[in-house]
């Protein structure tokens, strides 16, 4: 896009880039570059790790548990974005057209649990869930339900847990978007004939486009490589890459294939957005 | 192991009170700070300075304060949650510690790899003081690089008024107490419980041993809430949501403490006994006071105040005596001889790691 507005290199833009450039290459270009050269090393059994072209760890993830792992991985990043979406949308469409006091105030709040860490905020979900806790005593007290039930350390309680987590990621940029929403379209459409129903359909739902791709990837990206609430709401009875790949660091020693692994659900996800935003169209992106 | 240890000792207090207050925050806010370095500065051998690279809560007060006062030393430690982590850290070389504190697997595992230094044991008189339970065990048969330091078994914690009395392992596979147990999740002493279950030892690389122990895990997962880390088992069991768990001993006598309807098993026929150890890296600046510190948590008064301090059991003999608590009077704090007899360490299996990991995996995704 900088590049349409016809603008070439200037010392001076050079000289504001390097900082960021020397950042991302120091910390996130290096980082990278040594995970990819681990994923082709050979780990010693005591954790140390001999370079090389050795492409067995990848030919590991063909053994049917780890594609079953990487599957259920995408099942459940899939639908956290869908239940995220579904969620948010109503949610910040609501709040982009009040007045601006109150959209002021109520994004606010959807930003507020951004205040404590997510560990804590989904433990405490399993003290609400557990078998004692306040959601088992409140249906058991309207009745709905004869002694404890089980609502925790299952994949829908991972699932529960991974749409709190990252329902804001959803809100934010549909909030952008829908904000900026001019709303005389809105009214041209309705004077134009179109019932509201339509409108939403024909005019707001296909301008706030980018809002909705982009707050799809940034839930998405982050739901798949998960590994904190798989193991505090489902129990680690619902294992997730991230999972897989922690162990491989942390208990086997394996950083060769947790190398892999990673590469792999790195590659998975990159196909599986350029894929979306194919799909979905990608001059929209440029609307907002 | 190594990173289900996390944190131990004083943290598990906490946790045991704010489980069964049901107060979550206290409990997250207490693990983080918990983990972070008690003194940070990364070792660096300063002149004056013993430096210990050590488990977060894992040394008296009254053991650093009588230390320093007696050798004019100051002592800084900085704090690990993993075995591994330790390892690494001691691969990448130049860490400047002078004592590091090991679980049993990992000294032999250091020692082959040649991070820690043999002791000069006529410099350890107080050596005479261990238990001959804690002598020449497997991962350093002539204890020429280790001596202990805390130790403990890992067994069964759980609720007499529901289970009746606990001896075996077979509680845990009882489809009777379904939906109310939990395993440690930590492949070697889940694996190792279902190996030692069937009367084998925890450490089989025995393709068909280790084929049986998968499928009873798989059998058993269903029956289970899941599989957590032992300080997270006590709180469940402290509130009623489960009546059996898989814990370390020292987390369980907290919880017993508290509640006399709870009680620990060490179960038949087998169980883990875990050993954290002291060793001397490979250049620690100060060999001559590390083997002076060495040889001071083994006399008598400071090994009493450190084992009150963290509630394990003691290999230190001399110091039981000394140790005054409501935990000594649990019997599994310092088992009978007999007891000794079944208990089995974890060893390095070195890449046979690999097939448990894998084993532990497909059981956690069947």
């Amino acid at each position: 896009m900088a590049k349409d507005k016809g603008k070439g290199w200037s010392p001076g833009l050079a000289g504001l880039l390097s900082p960021v450039t020397f950042w991302l290459g120091l910390f996130f270009l290096a980082p990278l570059l040594l995970i990819v050269a681990y994923s082709f090393g050979t780990a010693g059994v005591y954790g140390g790790m001999k370079l090389g072209f050795n492409t067995n760890n990848y030919a590991q993830i063909a053994d049917p548990l780890y594609l079953k792992i990487l599957f259920r991985t995408l099942v459940i990043a899939v639908l956290t974005t869908l239940l995220c979406l579904v969620l948010g949308y109503p949610l910040a469409y609501f709040i982009a057209f009040r007045s601006r006091k109150w959209r002021n105030n109520l994004i606010l709040l959807v930003m507020i649990p951004f205040w404590s860490s997510l560990i804590i905020r989904v433990y405490a979900w399993v003290v609400i869930l557990s078998g004692n806790g306040i959601a088992n005593h409140a249906l058991q007290f309207l009745g709905i339900t004869n002694g404890p039930v089980n609502l925790i350390f299952t994949p829908k309680a991972v699932l529960m847990g991974m749409v709190y987590s990252y329902l804001p990621f959803m809100v934010l940029p549909l909030y952008a978007s829908l904000e900026s929403f001019d709303v005389s379209l809105k009214e041209a459409s309705q004077d134009l004939g179109a019932n509201r129903w339509h409108t939403f359909w024909r005019v707001t739902f296909p301008l706030s486009m980018p809002g909705v791709i982009a707050g799809s990837i940034l839930v998405f990206i982050p739901a798949a490589g998960e590994f904190v609430v798989p193991q505090l709401l489902g129990g680690a009875k619902t294992t997730m890459m991230g999972n897989l790949i922690q162990q491989q660091f942390l208990d086997a020693r394996n950083w060769a294939f947790g190398s892999a692994l990673s590469m792999i659900l790195a590659v998975v996800l990159l196909v599986a957005i350029i894929f979306y935003v194919r799909r979905v169209g990608t001059d929209k992106l440029e609307v907002g | 192991m190594g990173k289900t240890r996390i944190s131990r000792g004083r943290f598990l207090k906490m946790v045991g009170t704010a489980g069964a207050t049901g107060s979550a925050l206290s409990v997250l806010a207490a693990c983080q700070t918990s983990t972070t370095p008690q003194q940070s500065g990364g070792g660096g051998g300063g002149g004056n300075t013993l430096h210990i690279y050590n488990w977060a809560q894992y040394l008296a007060p009254y053991d650093i304060k009588h230390f320093e006062k007696k050798f004019g030393m100051n002592i800084t430690q900085d704090t690990y949650s993993s075995n591994e982590e330790l390892l690494a850290k001691l691969q990448g070389g130049g860490t400047g510690y002078d004592v590091i504190v090991p679980s049993d697997y990992m000294v032999s595992i250091m020692a082959k790899s040649k991070v820690i230094q043999k002791l000069d044991m006529s410099k350890i008189p107080n050596f005479k003081n261990v238990s001959k339970h804690y002598r020449g065990l497997p991962f350093d048969p002539k204890n020429e690089y280790s001596v202990p330091y805390q130790a403990g078994t890992t067994g069964i914690l759980y609720n007499k008024k529901k289970v009746g009395r606990v001896e075996t392992w077979d509680p845990l596979w009882d489809p009777k107490f379904k939906g109310k147990m939990a395993m440690i999740n930590d492949v070697r002493e889940t694996i190792g419980a279902a190996l030692m279950r069937r009367g084998y030892s925890e450490n089989s690389t025995d393709p068909r041993k280790l084929q049986q122990a998968k499928q009873d895990l798989i059998k058993q997962k269903p029956l289970l809430q899941g599989y957590f880390d032992s300080v997270e088992n006590v709180p469940m069991v402290r509130r009623g949501d489960i009546w059996l768990a898989h814990v370390y001993s020292g987390d369980g006598f907290l919880a017993i403490v508290q509640d006399k309807n709870l009680a620990y098993a060490i179960p038949k026929p087998g169980a883990t006994l875990w050993v954290d150890n002291l060793c001397i890296p490979v250049g620690a600046p100060h060999v001559d006071l590390a083997h002076k510190f060495l040889n001071f948590i083994l006399a008598p008064k400071p090994g009493a105040a450190l084992t009150e301090y963290t509630d394990y059991s003691t290999p230190n003999q001399a110091a039981v005596p000394l140790v005054h608590g409501k935990f000594t009077k649990i019997p599994q704090w310092d088992p009978s001889g007999k007891v000794y007899d079944r208990l089995q360490t974890i060893r390095d299996i070195g890449k046979a790691t690999r097939t448990y990991e894998r084993i532990f995996t497909e059981v956690k995704s069947s």
